[in-house]
């Protein structure tokens, strides 16, 4: 565990103590299983909505908490110690949740809000499709203005907790001619005339989690579900990613803590040529480096986190930052783990081996770690160009 | 509906350490937690509330530190809670328990439901929930290990678990009620019930403020009295049987032939 002092309030530290609970007594337990089954974490749903936890980043008078990027990152850097699969379900609640959020009309936030807060309803978001991935710009899903209603067609891809969620923020082309401009944000509601789910993917890690096909055929939606204006879809997108990041930032952090927690219990206690295997220099380094790359990728995501909260206008560069590092050291500390058990490390019967499967998603989805450099260096490009 | 919910603190059973020399625990140093399968009676008393409404009030007599016992039950949903403290409660055995604990009921007001664990894994006794219910002139289930909200809550249909099987009861209210682990499982607490239990003002009252008769609790309420108590000694064997499982397993016919036990 961390020992060094983030200054958490005496709330901040409620949370953690709350998620840490949670992921104790009812994640670690099942999380081999619903890795095996690929089964979706419904009745962990149910309980992170009695502990509120789905309300963190909602302003109060929609039921939530109205806590920031700060706490819902201490949140999810505990359920990811436990299983980055169920963290994914509920962070993509978020991801979901956040255009409501900073961009739902009064009507929208009260429809919404208050069920999305109660962890009553969850939602997904859909920007992917099959030909427009890293180039989010690239997508066809349309949406066509028909008198009352906005008729979406087109399909999107890899979405988290497709079919499971009832709600969608989906993004979609409304003027094909405006390029980046063109696109618009809608919500759609599971059960819409039209809306129907495709496959269902099989993944080499983060199973626990759905991702799935979006179909939308004629899909007729009334034409209060326009999220914003018109023509700001790809800001409302990049917006929401840009406040999500520090959270897949910390879901790594928790996910590179519990490995290192593995790593250096199993160091202890295995003998070979006589001792355990920590007293060996070869292991001590491996053990060093990962508790040093994790405690600078968490003072990193607090440190983000609490500069959005603080109100900061442009966080692309830092919020990108606070993604692609973390990220990239838990996929190094849990293949590192898994070195450092051996054999046992590459068994089902040890859990690293599904912490290193599951890592790798955190260096490609909410944008691939390339395009987080593209982002960080495209800033400093602008940044000196002021100089 | 008014229900009353009885928890008790006990020290955590990970962290308990003996005293080999006076045969008793060790409490300095210890957690306390609230008794398991009081959680599972809060979890009812809950339940219960959530379906037929009305306030669910947790009781615990216990020294002034119980009050994170009932901070944490509210914060799973509790809406109230009171400790029953006071110096002249120590010592107490189950008849004075359940004299103390009658008297706080009483001064609580009307009760509709009290849902108590089956018991303290501590005492141990178990006689605390039926105890109370004579006390409080109430019908009584014990070890109720299903419970259903019979039509248009008039009252409850229950299991109750026996050694070979189960009762099924059918009671009105008022009643209580005390419960196996198997009945429920305890919600986690929320975030908001733990803003509120902090913030909470959680009255200790005293023999006085209950209104108690000085002979009738703590030491000199208690007919119990303890000589001594020991920790017993473990002193089982290991012995590997070689060969193979046929031959293993006549050798062990033969060693549990040998002890007189088959
Ligand atoms: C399990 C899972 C869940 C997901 N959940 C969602 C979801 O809920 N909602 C949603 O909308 N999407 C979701 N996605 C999609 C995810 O965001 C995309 O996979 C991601 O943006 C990358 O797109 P791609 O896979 O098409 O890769 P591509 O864009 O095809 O990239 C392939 C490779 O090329 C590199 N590359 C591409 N462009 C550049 C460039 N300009 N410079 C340098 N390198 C480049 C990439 O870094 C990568 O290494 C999910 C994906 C997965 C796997
Ligand atoms: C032989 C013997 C001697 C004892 N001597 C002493 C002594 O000298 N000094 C001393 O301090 N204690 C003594 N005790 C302990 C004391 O009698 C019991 O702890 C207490 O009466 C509760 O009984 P129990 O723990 O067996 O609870 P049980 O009857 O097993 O508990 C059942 C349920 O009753 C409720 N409950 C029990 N206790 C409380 C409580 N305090 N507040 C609220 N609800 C409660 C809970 O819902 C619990 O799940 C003694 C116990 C025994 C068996």
């Amino acid at each position: 565990m961390s020992n060094v002092n983030y200054f958490l309030t005496e709330e901040q530290q409620m949370i953690v103590d709350l998620a840490r609970q949670i992921t104790r007594d009812k994640i670690i337990p099942v999380r081999a299983r619903l890795d095996e089954t690929e089964e979706f974490p419904w009745d962990i749903m149910k309980d992170l909505a009695q502990a509120d936890l789905f309300g963190l980043y909602i302003p109060e008078e929609y039921g939530g908490l109205g806590g920031g990027c700060f706490e819902n990152c201490l949140a999810v850097e505990q359920m990811a110690y436990g299983c980055i699969a169920i963290t994914t379900t509920f962070a993509a609640s978020a991801l979901g949740g956040y255009p409501i959020c900073l961009y739902g009309t009064d009507e929208q936030k009260a429809k919404y809000l208050p069920d999305i807060a109660a962890g009553k309803r969850l939602v997904a978001f859909g920007l992917t499709e099959a030909g427009a991935g890293s180039d989010a710009a690239a997508i066809k899903t349309t949406a066509v203005e028909d008198g009352d209603y906005w008729v979406l067609n087109g399909t999107k891809q890899w979405i988290t907790s497709g079919g499971e969620a009832e709600i969608y923020t989906i993004i979609a082309m409304t003027d094909k001619a405006k390029g980046a401009r063109g696109a618009s944000a809608f919500i759609v509601e599971k059960g819409d005339e039209g809306f129907n789910f495709g496959k269902k993917e099989r993944k080499m890690g983060l199973r626990a989690s759905s991702t799935r096909e979006l179909v939308f055929s004629d899909c007729r939606i009334p034409k209060d579900r326009l999220l914003g204006k018109r023509g700001q879809g790809f800001i409302i997108a990049m917006r929401t990613l840009d406040l999500a990041r520090p959270g897949i930032g910390a879901i790594a952090v928790g996910l590179s803590q519990a490995a290192l927690d593995e790593s250096v219990v199993y160091a202890r206690q295995r003998v070979q040529f006589g001792q355990p295997i920590i007293s060996f220099q070869a292991i001590q380094h491996m053990l060093a480096d990962m508790a040093t790359y994790i405690e600078a990728s968490r003072a990193l995501v607090y440190a983000v986190a609490r500069t959005i909260d603080a109100g900061a206008k442009n966080f692309s560069k830092l919020s990108a930052m606070a993604k692609l590092f973390p990220t990239d050291v838990a996929m190094k500390v849990t293949t590192d783990a898994v070195q450092i058990l051996g054999g046992y490390g590459y068994m089902k019967d040890y859990p690293v081996e599904k912490m290193m499967r599951d890592a790798k998603i955190l260096q490609i989805y909410e944008g691939t770690n390339q395009i987080q450099k593209n982002v960080i260096g495209q800033a400093l490009n602008k940044e000196y160009a002021r100089k | 509906m008014d229900i009353v919910v009885c928890i008790k603190q006990v020290p955590d059973a990970a962290s308990v350490k003996w005293d080999h020399k006076t045969g008793t625990l060790i409490r300095d140093g210890v957690q306390s937690v609230i008794n398991p399968f009081d959680y599972n009676a809060i979890e009812a008393a809950l339940s219960l509330r959530d379906e037929l409404g009305g306030k669910v009030t947790a009781v615990t007599m216990g020294p002034p530190q119980a009050q994170d016992a009932i901070r944490e039950a509210m914060s799973m949903g509790v809406d109230h809670g009171v400790v029953i403290s006071d110096r002249a409660f120590a010592g107490a055995d189950t008849l004075a328990t359940t004299y103390t604990l009658s008297r706080a009921i009483r001064k609580l007001g009307s009760v509709d439901a009290v849902f108590c664990g089956k018991q303290a894994i501590d005492g141990d006794t178990a006689q605390v929930g039926p105890g109370l219910a004579v006390r409080l002139g109430l019908p009584c289930v014990t070890c109720v290990g299903e419970m259903e909200i019979m039509e248009g809550g008039a009252g409850l249909r229950v299991k109750r678990m026996c050694e070979q099987g189960y009762d099924v009861v059918e009671v009105g209210f008022p009643v209580l009620l005390t419960v196996l682990a198997s009945l429920n499982t305890p919600r986690v607490p929320s975030l908001k019930g733990k803003m509120r239990a902090r913030k909470a003002d959680i009255p200790l009252w005293s023999a006085e403020d209950i209104g108690a008769q000085k002979d009738k609790i703590g030491l000199a309420g208690s007919p119990t009295k303890v000589f001594s108590t020991h920790i017993p000694k473990f002193e089982a064997r290991r012995e590997m049987l070689p060969g193979t499982a046929e031959e293993q397993v006549d050798a062990l016919v033969d060693k549990l032939k040998e002890a007189g036990i088959i």
